[in-house]
């Protein structure tokens, strides 16, 4: 048999935490086997060494904020042939997209001593919403596993298990009993895509919608629920709907419907 | 449906000669299946005893809403169905079908072994049994066997309980499947509690159960013995507070494909497939094909899927059902109306599971009813 040329694989962040590459890190048992079947050739967390592009995978982590940036990713765009958003920066805007909902002045003078310096967007948008994106991976911050999947899906040529369908899925095939039906505790797996293993309701507490909306989701009838039958107060409605994925549209509008 | 006087194969132990039978059962091989607490719920799992067991406990439910309660009694079964169904242990959530590992120019496939390991199954309720019934169909009766389950079916002990006190959910009675239990259980038992009295009056479906029954202390059952237990289960005939109707609802539901009713539902319904979860006779499935990063060796396995998901009707182009208004009326039609056509029985047993396990308490009677309804709208007199 030939030797495989092994796919170049790129590894590019813009506005984020850094945790979704460091999961790649974090597949210890399976890293060298990752090493072995492709060419680490940009990743600067994990290796100096630069291989120019073009690249047949990039992962592209965190949101598009600057002016900069929004040029950048363009470029990487047209050096990658395929191109895979890696978690809720990348996806929906992330936890930064919180100033989508205010003045971004109103937090570079609260925080930077000489703001007039700052270069930055109003809003922080999801890379999807710059350029097309080949495939999408959730979470805030994404389960390696999944990362590990598409990788693999990718290097053998067939589709990645990755469900788009609800936290519930996993939750009851866990065997888990719903936390807001037996007691009363508000979740939002029943709106969030799958992905993490149900990991809040398995410690009995409400999903917080890491993985943002999953497939045809139905946020205004949850609101509903809550807020009638859970008694949930509007404003902690409001902020439920406002962390990782508050840019996500299903999100965002319901998030705007009861901030008003 | 009414208990079956016409058995009179009936014995009664007291408290201790419950555990004594788990005991026995344990003894000749059998893991104890029963149900038991965990996150404030009643579910099944490896029970070792009573003590394992919700004793003294009492399940409040409506729609969208489950809440354990201090009974007062220790009644041992003085609950209904919880969130977990036994298809769980007869058609596990996540199960390997086979493996396939490259072997130079020739795949060598390997399927697990199957599953030996025997089961008593401890407090299955009327409804349970008919749900197995219906699986039963699925998964063994057709022209397809599913090897596994027919294994795991046929290593079972199952010990029925008649329901005392079903829950504000429950509608068997209409579904005529409960609240007594009438076949499918090697033993079946009434449980007696109140003046000082705490015993199970049981009847022997099998003889494996007879075995079983006779290496336990007991006593025969007397005249009075059998009145009250006619009596306890009239009482929870009565105590049923839901019903459907089903005489009609096949030509109702197959006649009502354009129903408005559907569009409304699918504003409440957030398609998130707890129902068919938590349901005993759903047997939907999907396979997923994994390998390792080589390719050398891939696997197939099976998880729980459902009809609320898009991907579940997704060919060649895009899903067949991708908004919730279709998947509903998917779900509702066919566990109510297609199903016959299917499988000659109807889907539903009316546990009641899919409407206190609904996130926001959508219940399939209400549903039905609106849809009759909306047919023959409700005359008004000015
Ligand atoms: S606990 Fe949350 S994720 Fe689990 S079934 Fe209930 S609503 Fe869905
Ligand atoms: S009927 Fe209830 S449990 Fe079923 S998919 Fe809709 S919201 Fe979920
Ligand atoms: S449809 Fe609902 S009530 Fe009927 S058997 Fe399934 S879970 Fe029980």
């Amino acid at each position: 048999m030939q030797p495989k040329v092994k796919p170049k694989l790129a590894v590019w962040k813009f506005a984020s935490c850094d945790g979704c590459q460091l999961s790649l890190l974090d597949c210890e048992d399976e890293l060298l086997d990752v090493v072995g079947a492709v060419e680490l050739a940009y990743f600067p967390e994990a290796t100096k060494s630069v291989v120019d592009g073009p690249y047949d995978v990039s992962l592209v982590e965190g949101s598009i904020t600057t002016p900069h940036d929004a040029e950048r990713i363009h470029q990487i765009r047209r050096e990658s042939k395929v191109l895979v958003t890696i978690g809720a920066c990348a996806t929906s805007g992330g936890i930064q997209a919180l100033r989508n909902f205010a003045n971004v002045e109103s937090f570079t003078r609260i925080v930077y001593a000489a703001p007039q310096y700052i270069d930055t967007l109003k809003k922080s948008t999801p890379i999807g919403d710059h350029v097309r994106v080949d495939f999408e991976l959730r979470g805030c911050p994404i389960n390696q596993y999944q990362l590990l999947e598409v990788i693999n899906a990718f290097l053998n040529g067939r589709k990645p298990n990755i469900p788009t369908y609800s936290v519930c899925v996993e939750c009851k095939r866990r065997g888990l009993s719903c936390v807001m039906v037996s007691q009363g505790t508000p979740c939002l797996g029943p709106v969030t895509q799958a992905g993490c293993d149900a990991l809040c309701p398995s410690y009995n507490r409400g999903c917080y919608a890491c993985f943002g909306p999953k497939e045809s989701a139905n946020v205004p009838s949850l609101s509903q629920w809550w807020r009638s039958s859970l008694d949930v107060r509007r404003e902690d409605l409001v902020r439920s709907l406002r962390t990782f994925n508050s840019g996500a549209t299903d999100f965002e509008r319901e998030s705007i419907r009861h901030a008003n | 449906m009414s208990i079956s006087e016409s058995n009179t194969n009936m014995n009664v132990i007291d408290r201790d000669g419950l555990d004594r039978l788990f005991e026995v059962l344990v003894s000749e091989g059998y893991l104890l299946i029963g149900p038991r607490v965990r996150d404030a719920s009643v579910v099944y799992d490896e029970i070792s005893s009573t003590r394992d067991m919700p004793v003294g406990l009492k399940d409040e439910q409506e729609p969208g809403r489950y809440r354990l309660h201090e009974r007062g009694d220790g009644a041992v079964f003085g609950y209904v169905v919880g969130p977990h169904s036994w298809k769980r242990e007869l058609f596990p959530p996540v199960q390997k079908l086979y493996q396939v590992q490259r072997n130079g120019g020739k795949p060598d496939m390997e399927a697990p072994a199957a599953d030996v390991q025997k089961r008593a199954l401890i407090g299955v309720r009327g409804c349970e049994l008919a749900a197995m019934a219906i699986q039963d169909k699925v998964f063994v009766d057709g022209p397809f066997v599913d090897e596994q389950y027919k294994r795991r079916r046929e290593n079972l002990f199952i010990v029925a309980v008649h329901c005392n006190e079903p829950a504000a959910t429950c509608f068997c009675g209409s579904m005529g499947t409960g609240p007594a239990a009438r076949s499918g259980f090697d033993l079946a038992m009434t449980e007696v509690i109140g003046g000082g009295i705490h015993e199970f009056i049981v009847e022997t479906g099998t003889e494996l159960g007879a075995t079983m029954l006779d290496a336990v202390p007991h006593r025969e059952s007397t005249e009075d013995d059998r009145v009250r237990r006619a009596m306890i289960n009239e009482t929870a005939r009565q105590g049923m507070t839901r019903a459907m109707r089903t005489d009609d609802v096949h030509r109702l539901l197959t006649r009502n494909y354009e129903s408005p009713r559907w569009e409304e539902v699918s504003e409440r319904c957030l398609s998130c497939a707890n129902c068919t979860m938590v349901c005993p006779t759903c047997f939907c499935s999907t396979v997923e094909d994994v390998t390792d990063l080589s390719g050398d060796h891939a696997e197939r396995w099976r998880k729980w899927d459902s009809c609320f998901t898009s991907d579940f009707s997704y060919l060649v182009g895009g899903s067949v059902r991708p908004s919730i208004s279709s998947q509903y009326r998917q779900w509702l039609t066919h566990k109510l109306a297609t199903w016959q056509d299917q499988f000659g029985v109807i889907g539903c047993v009316g546990c009641g599971r899919c409407i206190s396990w609904c996130p926001v308490g959508i219940d399939l009677t209400e549903e039905v009813a609106a849809i009759r309804e909306s047919e023959h709208p409700a005359k008004r007199y000015v």
